[in-house]
């Protein structure tokens, strides 16, 4: 076999770390090492593949296969079987449940098929910490195009041509924002990366930084070229060390490479990047908190009858971004507006990357075109829900976002469907619900986040949010009154109304979007006091359904209380004076029999 | 257990020191102090204030708005646990339970031996793995009931041997 150009690609992405993915990669070189082979095997590490949950990843190059899975244990068997022999290993294979079979590469697998890549092109492909990578996939070509080929008005012409909408949440159009900050003759201007990443269940932002960092580098300096800027600031969330690392390891590099600094490769243009790190705060995602931040103050917003493009960081215009909208920077100036607008649909140009997670199979990043269908999404790349339960419902959008029933499962993925129904785009985050997940108390759950999040400045959020929560915590406990229903709703729009940043304004979604179609289950917890999806314990019991009850015992036996009784091959029967409702007996019965609510069976004992 | 008297502020100043004397490098300054006492000691928010030149109370709002930074000391291990909504539909507060169960302290307090701290979070930007938690740095994903013993059983072992 001949095995020069070889690759092993190993995923290092903060997924895969956590399962040992860099134990792998040393274990990989150390092997190779000692093993007598003409062309050694580049062994890289990887930023994020997207299937986190079956890392660590192993790519194999250019035969095209993909293990999964692996562990250090199977370092001598890839060596020496695959390596050596170009042997496949069969356990260390993708098993796709869609198709039901294994696959060699994991370019056939439906996670991976129905994704286009744009912004997450090179993650998986390249090491983040080598420039070479980075430059020999075109890298670092669009700012050359750009520096010696185009004018600012080009630049910002094709940004504006190319239909390209923030992807941090608002979906505001990128081109009319560098158009504004460009007329604003004020200097010094500064362009500013949102790496804040705040919305939870959300990590598209941190893989981009840890997998790629260069385009973001890249995607920074053409818009520092474009508006006349010469500093821009990345401001990283304080949970995310490894993209610091990352970011600024390729801030280096690209300053010895001559990307940045002065007179970057021979322009004649100067412009610099700094790290900044976050303080861990929600609403110092939000942009005018952000550079609050930025500037060594508190991170509280301002009103915005200024916007940023005038008066930002310092006063100055200020172009600020998210790490996703950086990204598509440079492939637009490369590829050409029309390129990015036949991608997607109307007014929703190009793709997004989703972080898909919760009660889905293949949990992970994913890079669609807009306008792809939302059961496309969840049930082919996603592979449904697991263990195959009921779908219930999508959160989009993160706090601000709101609750998608399945009568809306084939809504397009885009700005402006989303936001037609009441739920938001946000950064991207979906998170999968099934029957066990109960939407009132996701609601509270989201607005005790907020609480906790407000920064304070406003009355209405900071106690509206407040009693909201306190209602809805009522309702989990069984305290709630149908009138609840209508103060929920009233107050949300005094909250939405009368606050002065996104936080507050879009705090009630969740709740708004919950009652409107979910209502039967507020009803439920109030009048019926019912908790069907067993979350809220207070309005929970369990009882076995004699006629589906196989009498294995399996419950018995995880009941941590002997709550169960019951002769072997006979029904058994939940005691409720024990029960302390931890839904074991729930999640482990594998025919089903153990239900919630109904009649409790009390024992006659 | 470090307290307020033993510190020793020649050090203090060196990491003030490595920054300008700007208003901007407020936040990484309070960081970097964060980093090194695991809190922020009264007086060295004093020294900030006077290298600076900023009032004491910006220094003392700043310090309480920001999560990552404390006014109480934290423990040698400070247990994140996140609880975004990918974890929490997943049964993040079942490990919070448990954590809170072993350690004997509520969230946001330290055990009494100054060994382990918990911690609250958003979300750890590893949702595909959740529920998630994560120690002095270190992840842990698609934690259980049971493994949340086995990590805080790990930490306890590398005291012992120490
Ligand atoms: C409370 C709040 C939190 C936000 N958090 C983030 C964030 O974490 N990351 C982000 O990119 N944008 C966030 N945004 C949106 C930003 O304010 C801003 O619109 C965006 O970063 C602009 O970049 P874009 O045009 O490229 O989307 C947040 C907004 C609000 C109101
Ligand atoms: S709406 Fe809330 S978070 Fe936003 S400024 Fe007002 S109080 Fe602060
Ligand atoms: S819910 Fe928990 S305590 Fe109650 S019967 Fe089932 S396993 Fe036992
Ligand atoms: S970190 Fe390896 S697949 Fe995401
Ligand atoms: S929600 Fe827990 S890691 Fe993101």
């Amino acid at each position: 076999m001949n095995n020069s150009n070889r690759k092993i690609l190993v995923c290092c992405g903060t997924g895969c770390l956590a399962n040992n993915s860099f134990e792998v990669y040393t274990k990989l070189k150390e092997k190779l090492k000692d093993t007598k082979i003409a062309v050694q095997p580049l062994v890289k590490a990887t930023g994020c593949n997207g299937l986190c949950e079956k890392g660590p990843v192993v790519k194999i190059l250019p035969d095209d296969i993909s293990y999964f899975k692996v562990s250090t244990k199977d370092v001598d068997a890839i060596v020496e079987k695959t390596i050596l022999n170009g042997e496949i290993i069969d356990k260390l294979l993708y098993y796709d449940t869609n198709e039901k079979k294994k696959l060699i590469s994991h370019k056939d697998a439906t996670f991976y098929k129905h994704q286009q890549k744009i912004s997450l092109r090179n993650i998986g492909e390249v090491d983040p910490l080598l420039i070479e990578d980075y430059l020999e996939r075109d890298g670092y070509k669009a700012l050359r195009k750009v520096l010696f080929e185009m004018t600012s008005e080009e630049i910002i012409d094709v940004i504006e041509a190319s239909g390209l909408r923030g992807r941090g949440g608002a979906g505001f159009p990128t081109g009319s924002k560098w158009r504004t900050c460009y007329k604003y003759n004020n200097f010094p201007k500064y362009i500013v990366c949102n790496g804040d990443e705040g919305d939870p269940g959300a990590f598209m932002d941190r893989s981009i930084m840890e997998g790629d960092p260069n385009t973001v580098i890249e995607g920074m300096i053409i818009c520092g070229y474009a508006i006349k800027s010469h500093k821009g600031y990345l401001y990283i969330r304080d949970e995310y060390e490894l993209a610091r690392k990352n970011m600024q390891i390729a801030i280096d590099n690209a300053k010895k490479h001559g990307y940045l600094g002065e007179n970057i490769i021979g322009s004649n243009f100067d412009f610099d990047l700094e790290i900044v790190r976050g303080g861990g705060a929600f609403v110092c995602g939000e942009s005018s908190a952000l550079m609050a931040s930025i500037e060594g103050n508190v991170g509280e917003p301002r009103a915005k009858y200024i916007r940023s493009v005038e008066k930002g960081l310092w006063n100055q215009p200020t172009i600020l971004n998210n790490v996703e909208t950086w990204a598509n920077i440079p492939p637009i100036i490369s590829n050409g507006a029309k390129w990015f607008k036949s991608i997607g649909i109307e007014n929703n140009s190009g793709t997004k990357v989703f972080s898909l997670v919760g009660k889905v199979k293949n949990t992970g990043l994913v890079e669609v075109p807009m306008g792809t269908k939302l059961r496309e999404l969840v049930f082919d790349i996603g592979g449904g829900i697991i263990k195959d339960r009921p779908f219930k419902a999508i959160q989009t959008g993160g706090p601000s976002g709101g609750c998608i029933p399945k009568e809306h499962l084939d809504i397009s993925l885009d700005f402006d469907s989303l936001s037609n129904i009441g739920s938001m785009m946000g950064s991207g985050g979906v998170i999968v619900m099934d029957d066990t997940t109960c939407m009132v108390e996701l609601a509270r759950y989201y607005m005790e986040f907020l609480s906790e999040e407000s920064c304070g400045k406003c009355t209405t959020c900071r106690e509206g949010i407040k009693i909201m929560l306190e209602i809805l915590t009522n309702i989990t406990k069984g305290e709630g009154e149908l009138e609840d229903i209508e103060l929920l709703l009233d107050l949300s729009e005094t909250i939405s109304n009368a606050s002065l940043c996104g936080l507050g304004k879009t705090a009630p979604n969740p709740v708004i979007t919950t009652i409107k179609y979910f209502k039967d289950e507020y009803i439920d917890h109030i009048v019926n006091q019912k908790c069907n999806a067993g979350i809220c314990k207070k309005l929970t019991s369990y009882y076995i359904e004699e006629e589906i009850c196989i009498g294995c015992g399996l419950c018995a036996k995880k009941c941590p209380t002997n709550a169960i009784t019951g002769i072997k091959k006979e029904p058994h029967i939940i005691n409720a004076d024990i029960c302390v409702k931890c839904g074991a007996c729930f999640t482990n019965c594998p025919t089903g029999a153990v239900k919630i609510g109904g009649v409790v069976v009390e024992s006659k004992n | 257990m470090k307290i307020d008297s033993s510190i020793d502020y020649n050090e203090t100043i060196k990491i003030i020191r490595k920054y300008p004397n700007e208003k901007k490098f407020t936040l990484a300054i309070l960081q970097d102090i964060q980093k090194e006492y695991g809190f922020i000691p009264k007086e060295v928010m004093t020294k900030i204030s006077d290298y600076l030149n900023i009032p004491l109370s910006d220094i003392y709002s700043m310090s309480t708005f920001y999560k990552a930074l404390s006014l109480k000391e934290k423990g040698k291990y400070i247990i994140k646990v996140c609880n975004g909504t990918a974890c929490h539909i997943r049964g993040s507060n079942s490990l919070i339970e448990e954590l809170t169960d072993i350690l004997n302290i509520a969230p946001e307090e330290t055990t009494e031996d100054g060994l382990f701290s918990i911690e609250i979070v958003n979300c750890l930007g590893a949702c595909a793995l959740a529920p998630v938690m994560m120690v002095n740095g270190k992840y842990y994903g698609s934690m259980t009931k049971e493994k949340v013993k086995t990590v805080i059983d790990e930490y306890r072992g590398l005291e012992h041997e120490q």
